[in-house]
């Protein structure tokens, strides 16, 4: 049954005589005719420096919840922790290779130049997570953006057993998760950003698809048995502000 | 997981039953379709019981190589555009975005294909031999949904870029006046000519809509608007709200749109309507379907219920098919401008409901699942049988109920997207069939005449278009038309593909379908196929009673002796009417299907014999 199709070997985009391109006004106003290149310059859709370090940074906050699962393993045997754990990995990596994917088809680096300089610096102009919630002055208890958990903050999960672990994990992930809501907002606010067609697609994915889990891990947590009083909540995340 | 059980009998979920044969298969296998050698024009393709006629590829004007790929080149360029920029010199980078020139859905009209295109749309005569483009009109915007009825054209426009005048520039900013997203109304009385008459703007644009007659005044035409965009700024456009309905009872969510259309003044479309439909029946609450998120641990991530993503109406019976999102519904629409829901299916497989399609009776719907959005590979070996796959669902006395999933049944590579999506019934008498696009998977010919066992019988697949890297493409749409298969190829083009007749397909059961015409075609309004009086219908029956043993051989021997006599001009009046009184003794006997093709067969050959 296989066969190469001859009929589409010889098919390609072709430039013979056709019928003028037409170009409609607003209504009410006369159609115009356009040349074929006009026609294409038509189609295309700028991305914005924006979108570009959106996508960069995305990555990096995405890779965080990627390390965040992996310390599931050993440290809890909670099945709905070890499930959307799975769930989230393969999520997230699924959109780290398109975004990957976006930044390298539009010839961007996939690296943001401003992020590893970021500690103490003020090369952010639209992440404020280091504004305001950490009193310490310790560079490891800063976030590298917002919802992401800072150095020690991953050093305590990773620290953590059991039901402890579960409900850091569970509070981590959902601070992270409302982070890249927040990061998408943001994004938003920018004039022009998230008009490249894929990146709107993918920022709506991002809204759905976060909430959507943010949902579950709610409901997980408020399932959790319950912890012995801890002195002080380690994830102060509850203050963000929506634009 | 007992907040998860509350929580469904809560929201009065039906979900389906894990109980079936299908349900147990978790994996699609391998056939010849699964390695197909790639390629943009040369691809290797496959087909069983059906043939390839016309490739129609792009035109220069809806095509660029550089939306698809970014070839190294490119990359160059754009390095070297960045560096002019630092120093300070003019150099705007081109930009190219996949989908941009990317062919969509489809509306027919007597010898003409209408195309939709993220682009604009396109139009071809296909009276002759090849189909023959006849008007490429540029209107960028997306997605480029199309209906047709009379002279009227309707576009779906999402875009934030897209602009009233089908855009000189991109619009920018947050508020634009000259913003267009919603459905634009072209008149086509010179269908190489369209102009553009009205534009109706709407909150979330417009992402697909439907066309509705209304049934008590022919100059009455309703668009139903699907809108699947973020709320639109109330400074843009004054009407417009966003917020969850416990913040805003007046959210734009939550809705969905309804245009009128007056057809001796269509320049006076207006929106009349967004009706909560998706509301509590009980408490009114505004969000009463599903709220997003998984049911169970194994479940799809199933998104929120705050629009439909496509509505197919069946006015005939006076119902709807709503796939919305995170619900599949059925509407009243007897009443057109007051749609009303009255059933309502939730399913922990499916994670985004996106299209539904009705038999011919109206007794059975399949939706789609758009798991991953049409832009991902989600027919790979390790991708469940049972997402991204069809839902068949049963409709028995106003209540819908799913009975099974049917996924293409070929596992497809990495580089390839592929999930559920468009399709429209083959009209085979006596049986359900429909044809249906799987993106980059190819064309799939499903049986479900049988709601519970699905099952394909004819395929066509290419390549993929890079085999290295996932380049969105494949079939966007696959409809029949008055004897042919229509298909939209996202870079490819214009495909025209013949049905063969095969083990899964008779000679006259083919002829039958074949003999169909219809003036006018959107697949999103289904009208009732009804089939000529004619001997390859009688036939076609026969094929179909021939291959179960519900009918004693003695009387289907007969009916073929005289449904022959009859196809060779020998037709016997009498005899034939003798048959017709037992076929449909025979049918009161007999149930199922093979009982209304023994009453149908029966009919046929009554009204035949005078």
């Amino acid at each position: 049954m296989i066969a190469v199709s001859t009929l589409l070997a010889l098919a390609m985009a072709v430039t013979a005589d056709g019928p003028p391109i037409l170009q409609p006004g607003a209504p009410g106003e006369p159609t115009r005719e356009i040349s074929a290149e006009r026609s294409r310059a038509l189609s295309q859709t700028r991305h914005t420096a924006a979108d570009t370090r959106f996508m960069q940074h995305m990555i990096v906050h995405h890779q965080q919840a990627v390390d965040m699962v992996a310390l599931i393993e050993g440290r809890t045997s909670n099945p709905s922790i070890i499930a959307i754990g799975g769930r989230i990995a393969r999520s997230q990596d699924d959109e780290i290779a398109l975004m990957r994917d976006w930044l390298i088809r539009r010839g961007e680096a996939q690296e943001a130049d401003d992020l590893h300089e970021h500690h103490g610096a003020g090369g952010h102009d639209h992440h404020h997570a280091h504004h305001g919630h950490h009193a310490s002055d310790d560079p490891d208890d800063v976030p590298l953006m917002t919802g992401m958990l800072s150095v020690n903050q991953m050093r305590a999960l990773a620290a953590a057993e059991g039901g402890e672990f579960d409900r850091l994990f569970l509070e981590g992930m959902i601070h992270h998760h409302e982070g890249a809501l927040i990061m998408v907002d943001e994004l938003l606010e920018h004039p022009g950003a998230a008009e490249d067609i894929i990146m709107s697609d993918f920022t709506g994915h991002i809204v759905a698809d976060q909430m959507a889990e943010i949902l579950r891990m709610q409901n997980l947590l408020r399932d959790l048995p319950p912890a012995e009083e801890r002195e002080a909540e380690p994830h102060s995340h509850h203050h963000h502000h929506h634009h | 997981m007992k907040h998860l059980l509350k929580c469904t009998a809560a929201l009065g979920v039906l979900s389906l039953a894990i109980g079936t044969a299908q349900a147990q298969v978790n994996t699609v296998g391998e056939d010849e379709r699964s390695h197909l050698a790639g390629g943009l024009f040369d691809a290797e393709s496959a087909s069983w019981n059906m043939v390839l006629e016309h490739n129609v590829p792009p035109i220069d004007a809806f095509f660029d190589e550089r939306a698809l790929f970014a070839p190294a080149q490119f990359m160059a360029a754009m390095r070297a555009a960045r560096e002019a920029e630092e120093r300070g010199e003019d150099a705007a980078p081109p930009a190219f975005t996949p989908l941009a020139l990317a062919n969509t859905d489809f509306a027919f009209q007597g010898d003409h294909v209408i195309m939709g295109n993220y682009h604009g749309f396109l139009i071809y005569n296909v009276a002759g031999d090849a189909p023959e483009l006849v008007t490429a009109v540029v209107c960028p915007g997306g997605q480029g949904d199309v209906s047709v009825y009379g002279d009227l054209l309707f576009l779906s426009v999402e875009h934030n870029r897209a602009r009233l005048d089908c855009g000189s520039e991109a619009a920018e900013g947050e508020v634009n006046p000259d913003r267009f997203r919603g459905i634009r109304i072209f008149d086509i009385s010179d269908i190489t000519a369209p102009r553009q008459i009205a534009a109706v703007q709407t909150c979330r644009g417009s992402h697909t809509h439907t066309l509705l007659p209304d049934p008590n005044d022919e100059n009455i035409l309703y668009v139903y608007n699907s809108g699947t965009q973020p709320v639109r700024s109330g400074d843009e456009l004054e009407f417009c709200s966003d917020g969850q309905p416990g913040e805003n009872p007046e959210t734009s969510l939550y809705s969905i749109d309804i245009i009128r259309v007056p057809l001796d003044a269509p320049e006076t479309a207006e929106l009349i309507d967004s009706p909560r439909i998706f509301a509590d029946r009980e408490t009114g609450e505004i969000a009463g379907l599903w709220q997003g998120g998984q049911l169970g641990i194994a479940s799809q991530r199933t998104s929120q219920t705050n629009h439909c993503h496509d509505i197919t109406v069946y006015p005939e019976l006076g119902i709807a098919g709503g796939a919305c999102s995170g619900n599949g519904i059925l509407l009243d629409i007897t009443d057109p401008a007051n749609p009303s829901r009255i059933s309502e299916l939730f399913d922990p497989d499916m994670a985004y409901w996106h299209s539904a399609t009705f038999n011919n009776e109206g007794d059975v719907v399949v939706f789609t699942d758009e798991w991953g959005g049409g832009t991902a590979p989600r027919c790979r070996a390790e991708d469940p049988a049972n997402w991204g796959a069809n839902l068949i669902a049963t409709i028995e006395g106003n209540v819908l109920r799913g009975q099974t999933f049917y996924k293409l049944p070929s596992t497809q590579g990495s580089s390839e997207n592929c999930v559920a999506h468009n399709g429209s019934l083959v009209p085979v008498p006596g049986r359900d069939i429909m044809v249906q696009s799987w993106y980059q998977g190819g064309i799939s010919v499903m049986d479900f005449t049988d709601p519970r066992n699905p099952f394909e019988i004819a395929y066509f697949d290419r390549g993929p278009v890079d085999p290295d890297n996932l380049v969105v493409a494949g079939y966007w749409s696959s409809y029949w038309y008055n004897g042919r298969i229509y298909a939209s190829e996202i870079a490819r083009g214009l495909d025209v593909l013949r049905l063969e007749a095969g083990e899964h397909l008779s000679g006259a059961e083919l002829a039958a379908a074949e003999a169909v015409i219809e003036a006018e075609v959107n697949p999103q309004t289904q009208t009732r196929i009804v089939w000529e009086d004619s001997a390859v219908v009688a036939q076609a029956y026969l094929d179909q009673l021939a291959r179960g043993e519900a009918v004693e051989a003695g009387l289907l021997e007969r009916a073929g002796t005289e449904v022959s006599r009859w196809a060779d001009g020998r037709m016997n009046r009498g005899n034939l009417r003798r048959l017709s009184r037992d076929l449909a003794s025979a049918a009161a006997e007999t149930e199922g299907r093979d009982g209304a093709r023994l009453t149908a067969l029966g009919e046929l050959l009554g009204r035949v014999a005078g």
